[in-house]
């Protein structure tokens, strides 16, 4: 069958076109979707499997990284995000998509309401951090992204991937349910539960601070040239998404 | 309505964190906490608290006021003193843009032009008792008085009332639409001269006088008569010509034809740019067939691969970076983004560079003249702009460099690059061809029109003084701009339009006037731009720099759909006229005519300036040199160095790896913190071909030669292409000139030999790129890089920046600087002749020495090509190229890369070329490398590199250390840590706001 993933674009969004070669890389036809296409048209949105909101600076981030972006969308495309996810299709946000995902309230969304419940802030550092990081991912999590990873090299690029809960609730939630995907070998930025990435209840989202679609190549891994190692620990997470979705759907 | 948002805790704002740490170290260790606040402001009556609430705040980590003050609350409850930042009227503001359309999105209501929608930021700041010393830093710290206003609340006034207001009150000041004529008929040439001051023109007598004659012509005043034109110019023709006749735009000085004396021998140059330049380029052309468009459009352009062609530029921006560091650099950055979307039918850009070069973060404040800036406030507002302009744009910084000289003191340089690709053929047609035809329609498109950036061309042509015009400073707006690029690659590859340009220096009059020479006219309607606010004259319309706009050419067939498709991508497009093939730019007001020239003249008519240039080399003394039993002292001031040392934690702010190119990085080894020698990056996803792409800079040689200051600076960049594994035969080059006024004036007394320093770096140049076969593919020049202030000259050193794009046929064959493995030999390759004139070396050192750095370019050419056939049949593990501080600087950085240790025995090097220690281990004669060589490989490693000078000088060693001897004489013994601490030292990194 064909896998058809639909990577979001528009207004300052510019991880798009790597996010689109990973899921091809991976197996999937990828498909670039400016969101203003998918306002006038949202039942496009039906005509695929997987979501990506890629990463960037969406509206610069100017007024809070993600949070334009994200009530744009919810205030046009919830109801078909909502029949996307029940549908039982897949949605990843990368770096400024985890932002986005996280702001509009579908990660985690624990009560089903699109309540906003976590948040991504400025860095401990008050800084924008290029560099690589260890993650490892969290063996009890049902998240379809992650299953049999162990752990990965990543490229973390943010200002804002400081990972806070709105209250102890929330935050205990997580950890029983093991909503925490991906968390960080040595915290980068301050995150509470060292969380790089999180998942839904159902499993199907995951948004992470860190960009496996910047890892494609072996030649990517910045010490490539000391190991020659041919791993490229970024394309599992999208071959997992393809796979899921080759297996359940027809 | 004021709106006020911040963190629930301020302790969990990184932000603020950060401010605290920076106001601690660099305003005053008495202040003790810092809190910050977003503010937003709007007159707009149909919006709601909730809805407020709702677009402005994220309400898991922030709390949100409305109409009232976080300043009264318990957020940094014993705050003395308040301060609100908030823009100048007229001042581009990224964020109220977002603001704006955050609001329309929520309310579903369109917002008028005199709908006020502005940002402001709140400081709160605990503190002891600051002096007013103190007190007018903190405020300088805090803000840009040449664009922001700042407004203080000390805790006593709040006591007594005082409040922040619920709007800025303050709009620009509306301009006269109506046109001007300029009386010039019966001017003196000296009422000539003060005409061309008064109006900012910056143009000399000759070229007033050929105005003048231009309007003298019988042909010309009956167009005018028939026109309803007035017989005498009017203001926006002035304009016109004056923007197109800058020497920021038509390059006067390498376009001079030049007298040159070098002793007995003298000749005549009749334009540098042609004879040396271009001539490069066209001598080079039979053999290097993948050149595809070079000098012409807005960047050089060349074959990648079969589908794709890749193209570079780079900008300097260094006038506007002395005023605004932050706005002068991201304008130049996002600037020169916009030339790679003009190149061709639009190119995408792949990749940023920046070089960037400051005076001494050590300069004694008390020695800065009145009216410039720090150093170090330079560098972190310059610093500040590139990570905006670059990451929010989503174009990785590849490579650059911080370049740290006190003659840049007065101007800083700040070169900003970019590389794009596009397909070779685009709808079947050559895309590097722009085919503009008369009928078709101008649109210019992204941003509106404001006031900013009027006169900045001709401003950058003058020498920076205390009457600096502010209104030449602009802000960019990366997210505009995105749009604008994403929205005309779609329409490129729908064809929906035929070319188009950079709307830069010298705005539409520049763009227009030169899209105007493809099909012989054009006919501009101003009143159809639109504008940022009311009140603008036509000739500001026409010269405005207004930031993120493109001029473009759309065919009639195709002009509804690229409109339609441009209003999807929330995109502003406007047809402003039509090309013509009348010979003349006709400009219109309000369907009046209120300018016309012939564009011939304008592009042409430009008197050719003539100039003198006297070569007298500079002869210093010899100078006895010292054996020493110990050079780890030395080695450690070169790594600590500014230039030399690392500046890691303000690179790895820029977003140097989005795309997923990112093959060899600018930080590499086992901790991924040593130098690399350029970047590797691998464009096209399904193919392993790569583009390096690398620098050259030698200013300091300009001091004894700028020749050898040109020559190495060709070298140094082509040397690191090899080093990366770039193919010797594929390479070509940008040159970016900055130098000091040289012209001889009252003011200039030394212009011919500083004329003469051009001519001899135009000579290095060209005989270095023929011998190597680069051609040059693009280029600029900056010619008036002094600064007069208070009586006080600062002149920059003549300086010629080198930026290098190559292929790299394989990038897994691609090579990085750190040393691998224990037990592998180590050879330094190439001649060390000992020359320490203009060195790292002679400046941590303050002695001048008298023999500048000499490229013997055959010699080194055969060595390349040897090395890239070791690298490409793979028995080669490392490879790093030595620049500055010489060799033992490149060997503790690859040491430092390894973070295993080496060996190494200086005694061949000693024997073979009857040096000096000292000159061995610290001279920086060019084309050398070190390299890293498994047993296994000697002996085939040898063969291939046999006929060029090689000597194995040592072993990498599991000993944490850079062990150097000169047979049994220990000469440097220093740890890991003592290289880690030595080249992390810089402290200028620490101070980025």
């Amino acid at each position: 069958m064909t896998v058809k993933a639909c990577i979001l674009t528009g207004y300052g969004i510019n991880a798009d076109i790597e996010l689109t070669t990973a899921f091809k890389m991976a197996g999937a036809e990828a498909q670039r979707v400016h969101i203003n296409d998918l306002i006038e048209n949202p039942a496009l949105l039906d005509e695929f499997h997987i979501a990506g909101f890629a990463g960037g600076f969406s509206f610069g981030d100017h007024l809070g990284s993600g949070l334009v972006y994200s009530h744009l969308f919810k205030k046009n495309l919830k109801a078909q995000l909502d029949k996307f996810v029940a549908d039982g299709k897949i949605i990843i946000g990368i770096c400024n998509g985890f932002q986005v995902l996280v702001k509009m309230g579908v990660l985690p969304n624990t009560k089903g309401d699109w309540t906003q419940e976590v948040s991504l802030i400025h860095n401990d550092s008050g800084l924008f951090q290029d560099q690589w990081v260890k993650v490892k991912y969290n063996q009890n999590s049902n998240c379809i992204w992650t299953q049999g990873l162990a752990e990965a090299d990543l490229p973390i690029r943010h200002g804002e991937g400081k990972f806070i809960t709105d209250n102890d609730e929330i935050k205990s939630y997580i950890v029983e349910n093991n909503l925490g995907a991906i968390v960080y070998d040595g915290n980068p930025n301050g995150s509470e539960l060292d969380i790089a990435g999180i998942t839904d209840t159902t499993g199907r989202i995951l948004g992470l601070m860190p960009h496996p679609e910047a890892f494609i190549y072996p030649q990517n891994h910045p010490k490539w040239h000391r190991t020659k190692s041919d791993k490229i620990d970024g394309i599992k997470l999208f071959e997992n998404g393809v796979n899921y979705i080759k297996a359940n759907f027809k | 309505m004021r709106i006020e948002v911040f963190y629930k805790n301020h302790n969990i704002d990184g932000r603020s964190k950060r401010l605290l740490s920076s106001l601690k170290t660099l305003v005053s260790p008495k202040v003790e906490d810092a809190a910050i606040a977003d503010v937003y402001l709007t007159d707009f009556k149909d919006l709601t608290d909730k809805a407020a609430i709702s677009i402005f705040s994220d309400n898991v980590a922030q709390r949100t006021l409305i109409n009232d003050f976080v300043a009264g609350t318990n957020f940094l409850e014993d705050w003395n003193f308040a301060f609100e930042i908030t823009y100048k009227p007229g001042v581009t503001d990224p964020v109220a843009l977002t603001a704006r359309k955050a609001i329309e999105l929520e309310t579903g209501k369109k917002l008028d032009r005199e709908t006020r929608v502005q940002t402001a930021r709140l400081f709160l700041i605990k503190t002891k008792i600051l002096s007013p010393a103190e007190l007018t830093a903190l405020n300088k710290f805090l803000h840009n008085e040449l664009i922001q206003v700042s407004t203080i609340i000390n805790k006593k006034e709040w006591q007594d009332g005082a409040r922040f207001p619920m709007i800025y009150d303050g709009k620009v000041a509306e301009s006269s639409t109506e046109v001007q004529e300029i009386e010039i008929k019966e001017l003196s040439d000296g009422d000539l001269v003060r005409l061309s001051k008064e109006m900012l023109l910056a143009l000399t007598i000759d070229e007033m006088l050929a105005i003048k004659g231009y309007y003298a012509r019988e042909d010309i005043q009956a167009v005018r008569a028939k026109n309803n034109l007035p017989l005498e110019p009017t203001d926006i023709e002035l304009e016109m010509i004056a923007q197109t006749w800058s020497e920021h735009c038509k390059h006067k000085i390498l376009n001079a034809t030049i007298n040159y004396h070098d002793g007995e021998h003298q000749e005549t140059i009749k334009s540098l740019f042609k004879e040396y330049v271009k001539q490069t380029t066209d001598e080079l052309a039979a053999t290097r067939t993948y050149l595809r468009s070079v000098f012409h459009d807005d960047s050089g352009v060349i074959q990648f691969d079969e589908e794709n062609l890749v193209c570079f530029k780079v900008e300097t921006h260094n006038s506007p970076s002395a005023l605004d560091p932050y706005g002068g650099s991201i304008t130049g950055i996002v600037g020169v983004n916009r030339d790679i979307i003009g190149t061709g039918r639009g190119a995408r850009p792949i990749f940023n560079t920046n070089v960037l070069c400051f005076g001494d973060p050590d300069t004694d404040p008390d020695s800065i003249p009145k009216g410039l800036l720090h150093p170090k406030q330079v560098m972190s507002g310059v610093h500040h702009g590139i990570i905006d302009g670059g990451n929010q744009s989503g174009i990785p910084v590849v490579a650059g460099a911080f370049i740290f000289d006190d003659s840049y003191v007065g101007k800083p340089l700040v070169f900003c690059g970019t590389g794009g690709i596009i397909p070779a053929k685009i709808h079947g047609k050559d895309a590097w061809v722009k085919t503009i035809e008369k009928g078709d329609n101008v649109v210019m498109l992204g941003g509106r029109i404001g006031k900013d950036g009027i006169h900045g061309a001709t401003f950058s042509s003058l020498a920076l003084d205390e009457t600096s015009p502010t209104s030449a400073v602009q802000i960019g707006d990366p997210i505009t701009q995105k749009k604008v690029l994403d929205f005309l690659m779609e329409a490129r590859d729908k064809n929906l339009y035929k070319g188009g340009t950079d709307n830069g220096a010298g705005g539409l009059s520049s763009s227009l006037g030169e899209l105007a020479e493809d099909s012989g006219g054009i006919k501009i309607e101003l009143d159809k731009a639109p504008l940022k606010y009311a009140g603008l004259a036509p000739w500001q319309i026409l010269v405005s720099e207004s930031q993120e706009r493109m001029s473009i050419c759309v065919g009639d067939d195709t002009i509804e759909e690229f409109l339609a498709l441009s209003k999807k991508r929330d995109v502003e497009s406007n047809v402003i006229g039509k090309f013509t093939d009348s010979g003349f730019v006709e400009l219109f007001y309000e369907e009046k005519m209120v300018g016309n020239l012939e564009l011939e003249f304008l592009h042409k008519g430009l008197p050719e300036m003539k100039l003198k240039a006297v070569w007298d080399a500079p002869i210093r003394p010899e100078v006895k040199i010292e054996e020493k039993t110990s050079y780890n002292e030395d080695l450690c001031a070169l790594l600590s160095d500014s230039t030399i040392a690392s500046k890691e934690p303000l690179v790895r702010q820029y977003d140097h790896e989005v795309q997923a190119q990112s093959i060899v990085k600018p930080f590499v080894g086992e901790k991924a913190d040593a130098p690399a020698d350029g970047a590797v990056v691998k464009p096209v996803p399904t193919s392993n071909r790569g583009l390096t792409v690398t620098h050259g800079l030698a200013q300091r040689y300009s001091d004894l030669d700028a020749y050898s200051m040109a020559a190495c600076g060709v070298d140094e960049a082509f040397r690191a292409h090899i080093a990366l594994g770039g193919n010797p035969e594929i390479a070509s080059a940008l040159d970016n000139f900055c130098w000091p006024d040289p012209v001889k004036s009252e003011t200039t007394p030394d212009g011919e030999y500083k004329l003469a320093q051009l001519v001899r770096a135009c000579k290095g140049l060209k005989d270095t790129c023929l011998k190597y076969g680069i051609p040059l593919i693009s280029g600029k020049d900056s010619m008036k890089n002094d600064a007069n202030l208070a009586g006080k000259k600062v002149s920059v050193r003549p300086t010629l920046l080198i930026s290098l794009m190559g292929i790299i046929d394989d990038v897994t064959k691609s090579m990085t600087t750190d040393f691998k493995k224990e037990g592998n030999l180590i050879y330094i390759l190439g001649k060390t002749n000992g020359e320490l004139g203009g060195t790292s070396y002679e400046k941590v050192s303050n002695t001048l020495y008298p023999n500048v750095p000499q490229l013997n370019a055959d010699e080194a050419l055969d060595l390349y090509k040897k090395l890239n056939k070791a690298i490409t049949s793979e028995i080669v593990e490392t490879t790093h190229d030595l620049a500055d501080g010489g060799l033992a600087v490149a060997l503790a950085e690859s040491v430092l890369g390894s973070r295993i240790g080496a060996t190494i025995d200086i005694s061949q090097l000693t024997a073979d070329s009857q040096l000096q220690e000292l000159e061995i281990l610290f001279c920086e004669t060019p084309s050398r490398f070190i390299v890293e060589v498994a047993p296994q490989n000697k002996v085939a490693f040898e063969q291939a590199l046999a006929g060029s000078y090689f000597a194995e000088i040592g072993k990498i060693a599991k000993n944490d250390k850079l062990v150097i001897n000169n047979a049994s004489k220990v000469i440097v013994d220093v740890t890991m840590n003592e290289i880690e601490k030595a080249w992390k030292k810089f402290e200028g990194t620490k101070e980025s706001k």
